[in-house]
């Protein structure tokens, strides 16, 4: 590169090809972003980097570029949500019960993204343990800042960046990162991108390795990239996806894939369901205009348009929010301050060391959940809540393969408003009930991305969300990537980054 | 069915969490409004569905795999017990549960 300033336009794509093309190296790149990041710590996006580690990785990589023999990603400088688990730096997940926590292995999501040539750059923000969709839950000071305190919007610092992957989504927009790992269990790779103006792409559940992935809800959580565009997360995407059969034993055996292979296919004739349900009377103006004006793209493209209904869209909270907190409730009985994590100082006995240590590390929402999943997995109210649940979540399920008779994917907004003010989201339910547009998909392990559409209120953009049917990541892509050929909102930059 | 201040503390213990007076207070008010959406819930007719563990069994049978009982993993003590409170000679150590 001639002029390093550069280097933090360049896209997934654009900048493997300058590192395989040895215009720039591995160490430059990895420096360049390391120094953004820290010019930028007032956003609050990054928890943790280590310059050392950062740096040995990227000569790694530069002496394999050497060789010839470089893995497809050689070099590239990509950040971790802090909730996947890595050997060389700090894993939090955001909470200070696990503050300083080390692992002693990388998430296979990690390792993958590794062994594909990746240069980690650091560790993002998000909220506490993943509960959140705002990021103002997060409980770890971020990098050089004293307080906990949320990332900030690139496009407007007065407003959330969204959640749980806020920290995910900030880097990349902000350009402190060309991409960057988030997980979604219900909406925190797709809300978090639309609220910040990225593309991100959450697969079918069981196609990402959940292991080393710290757990909120077993049944729900999936990883995926969040980047600038289409083609930038179907590159990663082929990284991170394939069988995990000896860690994760909810891991699909379902061959890893070339997503980048059919993005340049016509969506000629691509037949979108609009579901009726997604465009009611919560939605704001702002979000359903540039909604309805990406679709109408899609029409000029040659798609075809066809309404649908998902009935059950509005039981999709209740039934997550009783479904993710049970299994929270289970998947967080583990910190118990005895073989990792926070201790309470002061305790009578081992029953008053649970307490204390749980009452110590745990924050507001991460309580609110385990009291719910605690309470709901009780005796004598498992079936009227739980089990109830579960059924309602298959007829969910149902509901889209019935949509997906009458069309190819389904597109909607991805949440009903442009990003919040930080400190607007008082009411905890009123929180849960804006992720209406995404819980459907989570609930039926559909793959589903967001795709920049355009800005609405405050300057804030707009994510149009798409969903597949299982395994159906490819035509996703394809179809993002084309809408991103014919409009530029995915080029748009936050002033200042 | 409005939860109770007494349903608070029952469900807390079970969770093991200490929640300080106002906590619990706030804890129930914020529940019970959480419940008032999950109403909804109850009025759909679910019966002859069978829930739903695995969001892909809607188009596959999917086998929940076990893995063999062997020893895989190589020994990792001293990187698996870095980051616990208290240590001694290779042990976690807890309070005294036996008397």
């Amino acid at each position: 590169m001639n002029n390093n300033t550069d280097l933090h336009d360049l896209g997934v794509a654009q900048l493997a090809a300058a590192l395989r093309a040895k215009q720039v190296s591995a160490v430059e790149a990895a420096q360049h972003f390391l120094a953004r990041a820290k010019a930028h710590q007032g956003l609050a996006a990054y928890l943790a980097i280590d310059e050392d580690v950062t740096l040995a990785q990227a000569r790694a990589q530069d002496a394999a570029l050497a060789t010839g023999q470089a893995a497809p990603l050689a070099g590239l400088p990509i950040a971790h949500k802090d909730v996947f688990v890595t050997r060389d730096f700090p894993t939090t997940a955001a909470s200070k019960m696990l503050a300083g926590y080390r692992s002693p292995f990388d998430a296979t999501v990690v390792a993958r993204l590794a062994q594909a040539g990746c240069v980690t750059l650091g560790k993002l923000s998000c909220d506490e343990f993943a509960m959140g969709a705002s990021n103002e839950k997060a409980a770890i000071a971020a990098l050089g800042l004293d307080a906990p305190q949320p990332a900030h919007n690139p496009w407007n610092p007065r407003h959330v960046p969204g959640g749980s992957s806020g920290g995910s989504a900030v880097a990349v927009a902000a350009r402190l990162a060309p991409a960057a790992t988030g997980t979604d269990t219900g909406g925190s790779i797709r809300q978090p991108a639309s609220f910040c103006g990225i593309t991100g792409i959450k697969p079918t559940y069981g196609r990402a390795s959940r292991y080393g992935m710290i757990a909120f809800a077993s049944s729900l959580d999936q990883a995926g990239p969040m980047a600038r565009s289409a083609e930038d997360c179907a590159l990663l995407l082929s990284q991170i996806c394939g069988p995990d059969p000896e860690r994760d034993a909810t891991s699909l055996d379902h061959p890893a894939e070339d997503f980048t292979r059919g993005l340049q296919g016509s969506i000629a004739g691509l037949r979108i369901g609009v579901p009726a349900e997604f465009f009611s009377d919560g939605l704001q103006d702002d979000v359903r205009t540039a909604v309805e004006a990406a679709l109408k793209e899609y029409e000029k493209l040659g798609a075809r348009l066809v309404p649908i209904s998902l009935p059950r869209t509005a039981l999709s909270v209740p039934v997550y929010y009783i479904l993710a907190p049970a299994e929270a409730s289970s998947n967080l009985s583990r910190f118990d301050g005895v073989r990792y994590g926070h201790r309470a100082e002061k305790y009578s006995d081992l029953l008053d060391m649970y307490k204390k240590t749980r009452a110590e590390g745990f924050g507001d929402e991460v309580k609110r959940r385990i009291m719910i999943g605690t309470y709901v997995l009780s005796e004598g109210y498992y079936d009227a809540y739980y089990l109830q649940a579960q059924k309602i979540r298959r007829m969910i399920a149902d509901d889209f393969q019935a949509a997906f008779q009458q069309c190819d994917l389904i597109a909607g907004p991805v949440a009903p408003s442009v990003a919040p003010q930080l400190g607007a989201q008082t009411d905890p339910v009123s929180s849960y009930l804006a992720d209406i547009y995404t819980l459907p998909a989570s609930l039926a392990g559909l793959p589903g991305m967001s795709v920049p559409a355009g800005f609405g209120g405050a300057g804030l953009p707009v994510g149009l969300q798409l969903i597949g049917n299982h395994f159906q990541e490819g035509r996703l892509l394809n179809a993002a990537h084309q809408l991103q050929l014919a409009t530029d909102h995915h080029l748009r930059r936050p002033e200042g980054f | 069915m409005a939860l109770t201040p007494q349903d608070i503390g029952r469900i807390a213990h079970l969770a093991r969490l200490e929640l300080a007076p106002q906590e619990s207070e706030r804890m129930l008010t914020q529940l019970n409004d959480f419940f008032s959406i999950v109403e909804a819930m109850q009025a759909v007719d679910t019966s002859g569905v069978t829930p739903l563990p695995h969001p892909a069994a809607v188009i596959q049978d999917v086998q929940l795999r076990l893995a063999a009982d062997v020893a895989s993993e190589p020994n990792q003590r001293e990187a698996n017990q870095r980051s616990a409170p208290a240590v001694e000679r290779g042990l976690f150590l807890v309070p005294r549960v036996i008397e």
